[in-house]
C-alpha cells in the first residue's frame, strides 16, 4: 500500500526546506544586497556603524547568496574583444634585435657588417655584407633560441632562424607563438581586470573565450563605450632614443627606426630608434601629480632592473633628447641634463587633471600587450532592465494565479496538493539558481514562467492515470499507488528528451539565452522531484490521516 | 465540481481524417519551405551584424522625421520601426533604430552612434537610448554557425534517444514531428517578418523540447497498448492511445498556454518574439504529435511483440522506488 519510510519522508521534507531556505534571500533581495555589500566592506576596510546596520539588516546565519540578474535585467555594458595576439610577435622580435646585433657583431670577420631590414610581416630580416659567412651566422643566431616545450610533449626552439643569399630571417617557432599567444591572454585578462577593479564595479564577468577572445560584463556601468575607453587603451608607455626630428609620418626614418607623432604638437613628429630603453613594464608604481609649474603630470618608478637599465642610458646619453611614447604617440622629448639613477621620474605634457589619473591607473594597472578590436558591444540601460523585472514579475504571478485556479478547478484537492507542490517548485527553482551562483536573465524569466506551465504536466500525468485506475483497480489506496507507478515512465521520457534540448541550449548559448537554458533546466529537474517525491508525499499524509474509502481525482 | 475540458472517456477516431490532416501539414510545411525561402527571415543583428539603438521619448515617434533625420550620415540599410507595447505608459514612445553594419567594421564605432544619437537628438530633444546593442559581422557568422549546429544536435540527440527507448519508427515519427513544428514556426517568422535572432533558436529547442515531450508521452502509452492489446491493428491501438491520453495533452497544453499568454499579453516588449514564438510552437507542437508522428509510425508500422524486453531499444526504468 502507500508506504514511504520515514527516513525519505525526513528526506524529502529536508530538500524542500531547504531550497526555501536558499530562495528566502531573493524575497527581500535589496536587503541581502545591502547585506552583502557591507559584509565585504568590512572585511576589506573594517567596520563603521553604517555598514554594521546593513550588515544587521539580514541575519548571518541564514543563507545570503542571491540569483544574479544578468545584465539585461540589471543594465550594463557588454563587449567581447578579440585580442590581436600576433602583435606581440613583432615587438618579441624587436626586443631581439639587440640581442642579435651584439651577438652577429661578435663574428664580424666571417659575416662582415650587419644592417637590418624592414619587414611587416612580423618576421625579424638581417643582411649581411658577406654572403660566404651565413653559415656562421646562423649558428650564432641559433645560439639565440632556447628550447620551449609543445603540447605534445616535445621540444621545438623559440626560434625558426633560415637565411637565403645574404640575408637571415628570424621568426617566433609555432610553438612559441601558442605560448606567446597564450601568455598575451593571460597578461591581457589579468590587466582588463585590474583595470576594471580599479574603477570599483559590483560583479563585474571577465572570461576567456576560445583561443584569442574576452568577454567582459560590467554591470552598473553607464555605456559600453565608456568600458571601451577604460580597457580598450593599450596604455603602451615606452622610452625610446630619439634620433631626429621629421616633418611628416611618410619621411624616411633609416633602417631600424620608427616615426611617431607628437601628442600636442601638430605636425611634429619624432624619428626614434625602434628599440626601447625601457618600458611600461619595468614600472611599479604611477601616481597622478603636479609638476614644479603646477600642471599636472605623473609620477613613475622603475623597478631595480628598469631602474639600472634607465640609469645606465641617461648617463651614457646627457645633452640627448630621448622621448617618452604612450600607444605610438610621444608625449614629450625632454633632453638629459644629467643621470637619472634613482629609477623614478615625472612625465609632463599638457594633461588635465582627468588625464593624469587616468594615465596614471592606466599605467599602474599595466599595460595591455597588444591591441584589442571589439567584436559586439551591448549597453543595456538600467531603466530598461528594471522596466524588464517588473514586466516579468506580474507576468509570473498572473501566470502562477491562472495555473493553480485551472489545477484546482480540474483535479479539486488532489489540484490543491499539486499547486502547493508547483509553489515549492518556483521557490526550489530560485534556491537552486541562488546556491550555484546562476544569472537570470529575461529569457530566463520567461523560462520560469513556462516551467510553470510545464511543471504540472508530471502532476497531471499521474492525476490522469490515477483516474484511469481508479476504474479498475481495487480501492482508492491502489489506483494512487498504480498511478505513480504506471505515469513514471512517461513522465522520465518525456522530461530527458526536453532535458536534452536544454543542455544543448546551454552549451551552444551564451549570456540571455544561456540563462534561459539554465532555469530550464533546473526547471525541468525540480518539476519531476515535487510530482515524483513531494507531491506523493503529501497525497500520502492526506491519505494517513483520512482514509478515505472513493476518491475522486 | 470539476472543470473538464475533456469527456471522462472520449472514442474520436483520430485517424479519420488523416490524410487531409497530414496532407495539410506536407502542404504547410511546403509552404513555410517557399515562404523562407522567397520571402526570407528578418535575420536581427545577431545573425547579420549591425547595430540596433532604442530610442525612448516623452514625444511621439516620427519614423519619418528619424528617416530624414538619420539620410545625411550615409548609413546604408536603416529601419526605424515603433514599439508598441500594453506596458507603455502614454509618456513612453519607443522606437527600434536598426543599421547595418558598416563596411570595414567589425563593430559600429562609437563616432557613428554618437551621430546617430546626435541626429536624433536634433529631432526629439527628449529622447534618450535605454539600449544600444552592435555586432560585428564576424561574430554573427559564427553565431549562425553555432544556432543552425544547436538545432540539428537536438534534433540528432532526441532521435537517438527516441530510437534508444522506443523503435526507429518512432524515433522517425517524432523527428518528422519536430521538422514539422520547426518548419512552421520559421515559415510564420518569414511571413510576418518578425525578427529572427539568437532568443528566436531558443525558442526553437524549446519548441522542439516540448513538441517531443508531448510525442513521447503519447508513444509511451501506444507502447504499453501494444503490450496490451496484441491482436489489435495498430492503428486502432494507436487511437486508442491518443484518446487515453488527450486528457492528459489538453490539461497540460492548457496550462502552459495559460502561462505564456500572460507572458505575452503582459512580459514587455524586449521579450515578445521570443514568447510568441514559443507559445505559437506549443499549439503546433501539440497538433503534430497527434497529426504527423503517429501518421509516421502507422505508415512505418512497427513490431508489435513487445513482450521480450529487449531488442535494440533500451531499458525500461520507469520502475517505481518511492
Amino acid at each position: 500500500m502507500l508506504q514511504i519510510p520515514l527516513w525519505k519522508r525526513v528526506v524529502i521534507l529536508g530538500v524542500v526546506l531547504l531550497g526555501v531556505l536558499y530562495a528566502m534571500p531573493n524575497a527581500f533581495y535589496s536587503r541581502v544586497e545591502a547585506h552583502n555589500d557591507a559584509a565585504a566592506a568590512i572585511e576589506a576596510a573594517g567596520a563603521t556603524p553604517e555598514r554594521e546596520a546593513a550588515a544587521s539588516a539580514w541575519p548571518d546565519v541564514l543563507p545570503s547568496s542571491l540569483v544574479n540578474l544578468g545584465l539585461d535585467l540589471r543594465g550594463g555594458a557588454h563587449l567581447l574583444a578579440e585580442v590581436q595576439v600576433d602583435q606581440v610577435y613583432a615587438a618579441r622580435l624587436d626586443s631581439l634585435w639587440p640581442d642579435v646585433r651584439d651577438a652577429l657583431r661578435e663574428v664580424r670577420d666571417e659575416v662582415g657588417t650587419i644592417r637590418r631590414v624592414d619587414t611587416e610581416d612580423g618576421t625579424l630580416r638581417v643582411r649581411i655584407s658577406q654572403a660566404g659567412g651565413m653559415a656562421a651566422a646562423l649558428e650564432t643566431v641559433r645560439a639565440l633560441s632556447q628550447p620551449v616545450g609543445t603540447l605534445t610533449g616535445g621540444t621545438q626552439s623559440t626560434l625558426d632562424v633560415s637565411g637565403s643569399g645574404d640575408t637571415i630571417t628570424v621568426q617566433l617557432s609555432e610553438a612559441e607563438r601558442a605560448a606567446t599567444d597564450d601568455r598575451t591572454m593571460r597578461q591581457s585578462l589579468e590587466i582588463i581586470r585590474r583595470r576594471i577593479d580599479e574603477v570599483g564595479t559590483r560583479e563585474p564577468t571577465i572570461q576567456r573565450q576560445g583561443e584569442d577572445r574576452i568577454l567582459i560584463q560590467v554591470p552598473g556601468i553607464g555605456s559600453a563605450e565608456e568600458l571601451k575607453a577604460l580597457i580598450g587603451t593599450t596604455a603602451q608607455l615606452t622610452f625610446l632614443p630619439v634620433v631626429g626630428q621629421a616633418a611628416s609620418a611618410e619621411a624616411d626614418a633609416g633602417p631600424g627606426n620608427i616615426i611617431h607623432p607628437s601628442l600636442d604638437e601638430e605636425g611634429v613628429f619624432y624619428i626614434l630608434e625602434r628599440s626601447p630603453v625601457v618600458t611600461g613594464e619595468d614600472l611599479t608604481d604611477a601616481q597622478p601629480a603636479f609638476d614644479q609649474n603646477g600642471r599636472p603630470s605623473v609620477t613613475f618608478r622603475f623597478g631595480p632592473s628598469g631602474a639600472r637599465a634607465f640609469g645606465q642610458y641617461t648617463a651614457e646619453n646627457v645633452g640627448n633628447p630621448f622621448a617618452i611614447v604612450l600607444d605610438e604617440e610621444v608625449i614629450s622629448a625632454p633632453v638629459i641634463r644629467e643621470a637619472i639613477p634613482g629609477g623614478s621620474g615625472q612625465i609632463t605634457g599638457n594633461f588635465t587633471v582627468e588625464d593624469s589619473t587616468q594615465l596614471a591607473v592606466l599605467l599602474r594597472a599595466g599595460a595591455l600587450p597588444a591591441e584589442m578590436t571589439f567584436l559586439e558591444e551591448r549597453t543595456i540601460g538600467p531603466e530598461l532592465g528594471q522596466d524588464s523585472i517588473e514586466a516579468g514579475r506580474i507576468a509570473c504571478i498572473v501566470a502562477g494565479i491562472a495555473v493553480l485556479l485551472f489545477m484546482a478547478l480540474s483535479y479539486g484537492w488532489f489540484g490543491i496538493l499539486a499547486n502547493v507542490a508547483l509553489m515549492l517548485n518556483v521557490a526550489m527553482i530560485f534556491g537552486i539558481l541562488s546556491a550555484i551562483g546562476a544569472t537570470l536573465t529575461l529569457p530566463g524569466i520567461a523560462g520560469i514562467v513556462l516551467t510553470i506551465g510545464m511543471a504540472v504536466d508530471a502532476n497531471v500525468l499521474v492525476f490522469e492515470r490515477i483516474r484511469e485506475e481508479l476504474k479498475t483497480a481495487r480501492g482508492p489506496a491502489r489506483a494512487i499507488e498504480l498511478g505513480y507507478e504506471r505515469a513514471q515512465s512517461a513522465i522520465v521520457d518525456a522530461n530527458i528528451t526536453t532535458f536534452i534540448t536544454a543542455t544543448i541550449l546551454f552549451l551552444m548559448g551564451s549570456g540571455p539565452v544561456r540563462g534561459f537554458a539554465i532555469t530550464l533546466g533546473v526547471g525541468i529537474l525540480t518539476s519531476i522531484f515535487t510530482a515524483i517525491f513531494v507531491t506523493r508525499l503529501l497525497i500520502v499524509f492526506w491519505f494517513e490521516r483520512r482514509r478515505p474509502k472513493t476518491i475522486e481525482v | 465540481m470539476r472543470l473538464r475540458l475533456v469527456p471522462q472517456e472520449t472514442n474520436y477516431d483520430f485517424f479519420r481524417w488523416r490524410k487531409t490532416t497530414f496532407g495539410a501539414s506536407m502542404v504547410a510545411m511546403v509552404l513555410s519551405l517557399v515562404v523562407w525561402l522567397s520571402v526570407g527571415l528578418n535575420f536581427g543583428i545577431d545573425f547579420q551584424g549591425g547595430t540596433t539603438i532604442r530610442t525612448e521619448s516623452t514625444q511621439a515617434v516620427d519614423v519619418g522625421a528619424y528617416r530624414a533625420a538619420l539620410q545625411p550620415l550615409n548609413l546604408g540599410d536603416v529601419s526605424i520601426t515603433e514599439v508598441f507595447d500594453p506596458s507603455f505608459g502614454a509618456d513612453e514612445n519607443v522606437a527600434m533604430v536598426r543599421i547595418q553594419a558598416q563596411d570595414g567594421e567589425e563593430s559600429v564605432t562609437a563616432e557613428t552612434v554618437n551621430a546617430v544619437e546626435a541626429a536624433l537628438q536634433q529631432v526629439d530633444p527628449s529622447i534618450t537610448f535605454p539600449s544600444v546593442e552592435s555586432v560585428g559581422p564576424k561574430v554573427s557568422g559564427e553565431l549562425v554557425q553555432a544556432a543552425v549546429l544547436a538545432v540539428a544536435a537536438a534534433l540528432v540527440a532526441i532521435m537517438f534517444y527516441i530510437w534508444l527507448r522506443f523503435e526507429w519508427q518512432f524515433s522517425i515519427g517524432a523527428v518528422v514531428a519536430l521538422f514539422h513544428d520547426v518548419l512552421l514556426t520559421i515559415g510564420l517568422f518569414s511571413l510576418f517578418q518578425i525578427r529572427f535572432d539568437l532568443a528566436t533558436i531558443a525558442a526553437l529547442l524549446t519548441i522542439v523540447g516540448y513538441s517531443i515531450n508531448d510525442t513521447v508521452v503519447i508513444f509511451d502509452r501506444v507502447r504499453e497498448n501494444l503490450i496490451k492489446y496484441k491482436k489489435k491493428p495498430l492503428q486502432e491501438v494507436m487511437n486508442l492511445s491518443v484518446n487515453e491520453t488527450l486528457s492528459r495533452t489538453v490539461m497540460t497544453s492548457g496550462t502552459t498556454l495559460i502561462a505564456l499568454i500572460a507572458l505575452l499579453v503582459l512580459g514587455g516588449d524586449v521579450i515578445r518574439g521570443f514568447v510568441f514564438a514559443i507559445t505559437w510552437g506549443i499549439v503546433v507542437g501539440t497538433y503534430s504529435s497527434v497529426y504527423v508522428a503517429k501518421n509516421i509510425v502507422l505508415m512505418l508500422g512497427t513490431k508489435r511483440d513487445w513482450s521480450k524486453p529487449d531488442e535494440g531499444a533500451g531499458t525500461n526504468f520507469g520502475t517505481p522506488n518511492a
